[in-house]
């Protein structure tokens, strides 16, 4: 069995690239038997051919096909116009998936985007800066997953009167709170779902901001002391308006992760409790109730909900292209 | 997917100009000691979750059930592998492990490989609609994987693919390939063009300058996309989820980890211990390749 994986696996590593390699040189053999002049014409299209290929076999399709599904019935069969997307907007669960994401569209975006400012900024002024950004990071290079045993952990609840071995309720014992069920009672649990994603994505900001600060010019920083500001009125005149552009392109990152939040959620309250999300609801529709027009419906209301992110990125990279 | 991809060119603007005095920076705010503190305190937030499941992984199950995590740190020592034996041989962790390299590995070369050459073409060849194609590729960054997933598994149920590992890679290939795209076009884009007239000078051909002149010079780029791709393809749950059909012989571990939550609840001596196996890779990678990784998502010396 294991022989026989190692084998595959060695043969998907070498052979793919090994044949993707020979195609490349075999269409471009192919090319040089053509005229001169039509050989740049045509080499370029062999150059992206695979990568058209695969993104549109498994994106552009993809999405153009689920918006089409979301307008036809269940089956598959019959043009039902707007019916799925009445049906989904209907249900009080969708609704409360809808606000759900509205949350972590906000306090995530924002948590990670202020705990992202504060550490970097922090950080920069100590010499360990590079120790604690690394920790910080570090939950980067684990699956949500992972963080959702973390934290699944952190947030274990026993009845009041038994051992917290949580360390949140342990930490409420010794301030002699009641312990508190994070993940079932509804005034905590979407936080802490929403909170874990913060936890894993700060670091993110962190890096990017960190990056960006080391980009501000010291003299102006410096002029700024020289002339009697203080430490806050350098941080809120000068570092935030030269580092809102940097902010503003981590946010749509972090905006587009909110809308698909999915795995956190999946694993920690497959979505009870009130704290369903979007894309968690859609996948639930096609897996488990196996309704593919609403899951379609679901899938093209979260794509539209993406879109203004989509328009802003294009607008930018034309922008950059501009000045390029 | 799409961690990140406009914020390359943003920092890369901000990140060439000259550094500033650290030391003098240092010596003013070192004596700050509420700084000190509240960096070290946010720290030591931030590293409590990870260092609460370690701990945990190696403790005896009576003990997870009836007292904190940190009683551990101090005598008796109460240790045990006996967590880590039993995911391995009961709940088939192994496997899974073996699973999601099967994934990640060839769901890591493809994608960049392609991604390569059409980033190659996009930068130093002309052809008709070069910029409107990818300028789309930036559009689908953004698109949620939500909306490919029905039509996707319905041409893998009519070829069969359902359930097999071929499917993923090739799914993972499509998602990954316009982040792949982009960051190396950003790269190879800002290659200096004599390199490439001398090259043409010289009698070499597009494929000589590629292999000989592109691939060499890209190996950072390539080594942060790299690093991007495996760990998202080794943390992905949705694609397997859905792609994989939830047999356990192909599971990899994210999917096999989210079954024990669901089946375990609260059996924190086993679930730490699998989660923690489902981590060590990744970590290894991660404090490995660090610089690689930053870079990456900073990409101050990707585009000069």
């Amino acid at each position: 069995m294991d022989i026989v994986r190692i084998t595959f696996l060695v043969g998907a590593v070498v052979l793919v690239p090994a044949a993707l390699i020979a195609y490349v040189l075999v269409t471009d053999l192919g090319v040089r038997l053509l005229p001169p002049r039509t050989q740049p014409r045509i080499r370029p299209w062999l150059w992206i051919l695979p990568s058209m290929l695969a993104v549109t076999v498994f994106l552009i399709y993809p999405t153009i096909a689920t918006i089409w599904l979301s307008f036809l019935d269940k089956a598959g069969q019959t043009f039902v116009g707007l019916a799925n997307y009445g049906e989904v907007l209907g249900d009080g669960g969708v609704l409360v998936s809808i606000r759900n994401n509205i949350f972590w569209l906000v306090g995530y975006t924002a948590l990670v985007l202020v705990f992202g400012l504060i550490l970097a900024v922090l950080a920069d002024r100590v010499p360990y800066e590079s120790a604690v950004k690394s920790l910080i990071f570090m939950p980067m290079a684990i699956s949500f997953v992972a963080a959702s045993v973390i934290w699944g952990f952190m947030f274990a609840y026993q009845p009041p009167g038994a051992p917290q071995t949580g360390t949140l309720n342990a930490l409420l014992n010794l301030f002699h709170g009641s312990p508190i069920a994070w993940l079932i009672d509804h005034r905590t649990n979407n936080a802490a779902l929403i909170l874990v994603a913060v936890w894993v994505w700060t670091g993110f900001a962190m890096v990017i901001t960190s990056a960006a600060l080391k980009g501000i010019p010291e003299e102006l920083l410096e002029a700024a002391r020289v002339d009697g500001a203080t430490e806050l009125t350098v941080f809120r005149r000068i570092i935030i308006p030269l580092l809102a552009p940097t902010l503003t392109v981590i946010g749509t990152t972090l905006v587009i992760f909110a809308l698909k939040a999915f795995d956190i959620v999946y694993v920690m309250t497959s979505g009870n409790y009130n704290t369903n999300v979007m894309a968690l609801r859609m996948y639930q529709e096609m897996n488990n109730n196996h309704n593919n027009a609403r899951a379609s419906a679901l899938a093209v209301l979260l794509l539209l909900a993406i879109v203004p992110v989509l328009v802003f990125n294009v607008r930018r990279l034309r922008f950059q292209e501009a000045i390029r | 997917m799409a961690v990140g991809a406009p914020v390359v060119a943003e920092v890369a603007a901000a990140a060439p100009r000259p550094a500033r005095v650290e030391a003098e920076r240092r010596r003013i705010d070192l004596g700050s000691l509420p700084l000190n503190v509240a960096l070290v305190l946010l720290t030591a937030v931030w590293i409590v979750p990870t260092l609460a499941l370690l701990v945990s992984s190696f403790r005896p199950r009576f003990l997870i059930n009836t007292t904190g995590w940190w009683q551990a740190l101090v005598p008796p020592f109460q240790f045990t592998l006996n967590n880590y034996r039993e995911v391995l041989d009961t709940y088939s962790i192994g496997t899974a492990f073996v699973n999601s390299l099967t994934i990640a590995i060839p769901a890591t070369v493809i994608p960049i490989t392609i991604a390569a050459f059409a980033a190659y073409a996009f930068s130093w060849m002309r052809f008709p609609f070069r910029n409107s194609l990818f300028l789309l590729l930036v559009g689908l960054l953004a698109v949620p994987l939500q909306v490919t997933l029905i039509p996707v598994l319905q041409i893998f149920t009519r070829t069969g693919l359902t359930g097999t590992f071929l499917a993923v890679w090739l799914a993972h290939t499509g998602y990954g390939l316009p982040f792949a795209i982009y960051l190396l076009r950003n790269f190879i884009g800002a290659l200096p063009s004599d390199l490439f007239e001398s090259a043409e000078i010289d009698g070499a051909g597009p494929v000589t300058a590629f292999f000989r002149l592109v691939l060499p010079l890209s190996v950072p780029a390539l080594a942060s996309l790299a690093i991007f791709q495996f760990l998202w393809t080794w943390n992905d749950l949705l694609v397997a989820l859905v792609y994989l059909g939830g047999s356990p012989d192909v599971a990899p571990l994210t999917v096999n980890v989210s079954n024990l939550v669901s089946s375990l609840g609260q059996g924190y001596e086993l679930l730490t211990a699998a989660a923690f196996v489902s981590m060590a890779l990744p970590l290894i990678v991660f404090l490995a390749l660090q610089r690689y990784f930053v870079r990456g998502i900073t990409a101050g010396a990707v585009k000069g």
